[in-house]
């Protein structure tokens, strides 16, 4: 049991990275009042443009255009969420529906250009980040192989940024006033803030954070586009739903999740797993979060304005 | 004075859904350009290739039935003020029985047809009803709910058919239906020249007419309807809002049952796994274009229907790839999305014209009074 878990760990935490991003991406766009649907396809956007850049650039610039793929993917991430930012806050569309519309013109564009580059709409990197342990901590005895063990840097900078986004969201007035305009925007418009630029702020977090998840899939666990994230964009809102919106929860919620996946992955694999059928470990994530939602009817955490125009 | 202002207001909503269009179709060559393939021709082959010969036609008149019925789910639940986005995992449940029942059941063709269609009927209302459930009684948000119902269904069909229902050759799709089980005709293939087309295409406009008498003619209707405009309203006027939650869910997700019944089996004759239908979000597309409205959505799941079957040829003629035509009905969902900038614009237009005939109106009558003097 205990080997098992200590060869499943590092696959749970790779799963989970991604997810973890991208849901803490939902998380700055509902706080800030908009409903973002077009996780998924923002996780695509940056999972190609990582794909595409590193694919050029790698054979010039070697081990160094991994961080550049992941510079660009959060910044074609951010760029593509202006869409959906523009749709729900100048526009005061639907935002349920500027939310599909992105996940679909994401999914159509990314394997368009795809095909146009290469061929055949898969975009293949040479290399992914190396795993290492970390030194000293990986021989802490039980947190030090299941944590500090074949790790990448990517996974200590995404928790960096999910502690950077905690403090930023809880600990400091902007935070404060992000949070507010999910609440109650007429509030904080009343103080002098203004409303529309809080928002676009949490609009292009989360496309940044989405993009940066998918860029995440390929350098670590991918390293190929092959023009879908299938189905991780909506099991990270679900993650956020799980999560009662708060960073903590959608911490736990992700890596819940991300264990889940990795079983339903290896079980064939393992036997002491393989007693349970695999479909209940891929279907838990989405039965888990309708039974959320139904537990939590009462006094939902969401934020309140979430999904309004203002 | 109130005639022109309701014609106004008309010319509006058709403008607003030609401008999206327009406005995806201009996307879409600005797309073909920036490759280096020349639009006109692009479009051309892509047209083409939706509309060249009569076997052509009964392709694009299959492809466009699953996108009429889900298109058809989608304005339904529309009109009760409910968003359904789950229409995937309904057709892939619904899908899934009519399969089932493909596989297992044998009877004489009327009575099988009967049978096939109400198993995907109930499929699909079953996926449909447990979110109209949540949402009457726990006030769980619909949308979240469908999104959910939609993976629980892929997931669950991806390790469901590979135990049960597995192909002879791969294990990535289910075992091919006999033809005769299908809801192909011999007489429908040979007429369309031995297109995809099927009796499917019938049922989609059958349902069509039902959902324009439920919404038109019955009380059922109304209530839905006026569930849609104001909940409050409906609830003070006495008509039970959860009630119609449940019923409008269920319907909704009938029809999209019934979509994947004509793709799984009609279209083809079998079922893919890890692969969710993109006709449940093109059906959103279909449904905003159409205006909400069964005829409307008639007429636009045709449109896009074309694009859909037109894309296979264009690819083979030019070197753009197929995927111009997702990208299109994405840009046309979009632009409906944000359909205040067109109608701020038309609405401008409009009243620049409507100024300038008034003043000549007022000039010519002035004119006139002159004439008199």
């Amino acid at each position: 049991m205990w080997n098992t878990l200590v060869s499943i760990f590092p696959y749970a935490i790779a799963y989970t990275i991604p997810m973890l991003m991208t849901s803490l991406g939902g998380l700055y766009s509902e706080r800030s009042g908009v409903t973002n649907l077009g996780l998924e396809g923002l996780m695509l956007v940056g999972y190609f443009a990582s794909a595409i850049t590193i694919k050029m650039t790698e054979a010039t610039l070697g081990v160094q255009a991994l961080p550049l793929g992941l510079l660009v993917g959060v910044a074609a991430g951010a760029m593509f969420s202006l869409l959906h930012a523009f749709a729900s806050i100048n526009l005061k569309a639907d935002q349920v529906i500027s939310g599909t519309a992105i996940n679909m013109l994401a999914a159509a564009l990314t394997v368009y250009l795809a095909r146009t580059i290469s061929g055949s709409g898969n975009v293949r990197i040479l290399m992914g980040i190396v795993r290492k342990n970390i030194p000293m901590l990986s021989r802490i005895p039980i947190i030090g192989p299941l944590f500090f063990s074949q790790t990448y840097w990517t996974t200590w900078l995404c928790l960096a940024i999910w502690a950077l986004s905690w403090i930023l969201l809880y600990k400091t007035s902007f935070g404060l006033r992000l949070r507010a305009c999910g609440e109650h925007p007429s509030a904080v418009a009343s103080a002098g803030i203004n409303v529309h630029h809080m928002r676009y702020f949490g609009v292009a977090m989360s496309g940044a954070l989405a993009g940066l998840g998918g860029s995440v899939i390929l350098i670590t666990y991918s390293g190929e586009f092959s023009g879908t994230v299938a189905g991780l964009g909506f099991l990270s809102i679900a993650a956020l739903i799980f999560g009662q919106w708060k960073p903590l929860g959608i911490l736990g919620a992700t890596f819940f999740f991300g264990i889940a996946t990795t079983i339903a992955n290896v079980s064939q694999v393992i036997p002491s797993l393989a007693v349970i059928p695999p479909v209940f470990f891929k279907v838990f994530p989405y039965v888990a979060t309708l039974i959320a939602l139904v537990l939590f009817s009462k006094n939902s955490a969401a934020p309140k304005a979430s999904g309004e125009p203002f | 004075m109130k005639h022109v202002k309701i014609r106004e207001k008309q010319s509006n909503a058709f403008l607003v859904a030609v401008s999206a269009v327009v406005l995806g179709l201009v996307a879409g060559a600005i797309l073909m350009a920036s490759i280096g393939s020349n639009p006109f021709t692009g479009f051309w082959f892509l047209f083409r290739g939706g509309l060249m010969n009569i076997e052509r036609v009964g392709n694009t008149m299959a492809t466009a039935t699953t996108l009429m019925l889900v298109g058809l789910s989608v304005a339904f639940a529309f009109k009760t003020g409910l968003f359904n986005i789950g229409a995937s995992g309904q057709m892939l449940i619904g899908g899934l029985c009519a399969t089932l029942v493909a596989h297992k059941v044998f009877l004489p063709r009327p009575l099988y047809l009967v049978v096939l269609v109400l198993a995907a009927l109930m499929g699909g209302a079953l996926w449909g009803v447990i979110p109209g459930f949540l949402k009457a009684k726990f006030n769980v948000h619909e949308v979240v709910a469908t999104i959910m119902m939609n993976w629980i269904a892929y997931w669950s069909i991806y390790y469901f058919i590979p135990a049960y229902l597995k192909g002879p050759s791969l294990e990535t799709e289910s075992a091919s239906i006999a033809v005769t089980q299908s809801l192909r005709t011999p007489w429908l293939t040979k007429l369309f020249n031995g297109s995809y087309m099927n009796l499917g295409f019938f049922i989609a406009i059958i349902s069509v007419v039902v959902i324009k008498l439920i919404l038109d003619k019955t009380t059922l209707g109304f209530s839905l309807k006026a569930v849609g405009s104001n909940r409050h309203c409906a609830e003070y006027a006495g008509i039970k809002v959860n009630r119609n939650v449940v019923i409008s869910m269920m319907i909704a997700g009938g029809l999209a049952g019934l979509a994947g019944l004509s793709f799984y089996t009609g279209y083809s004759r079998n079922m893919q796994i890890g692969v969710m239908p993109a006709q449940g979000f093109d059906g959103i597309a279909v449904a905003l274009l159409g205006a909400s409205s069964p005829l409307g959505v008639l007429f636009s799941s045709l449109f896009f229907g074309i694009l859909q079957s037109g894309k296979g040829f264009m690819n083979a003629m030019t070197s753009v790839p197929p995927e111009i035509a997702d990208t299109i009905i994405a840009v046309i969902i979009y632009f409906t999305a944000t359909s205040v900038l067109f109608k701020r614009f038309w609405d401008a237009v409009l009243k620049r014209q409507g100024d300038k005939a008034k003043k000549k109106e007022e000039s010519a009558q002035a004119e006139v009074k002159k004439e008199v003097e």
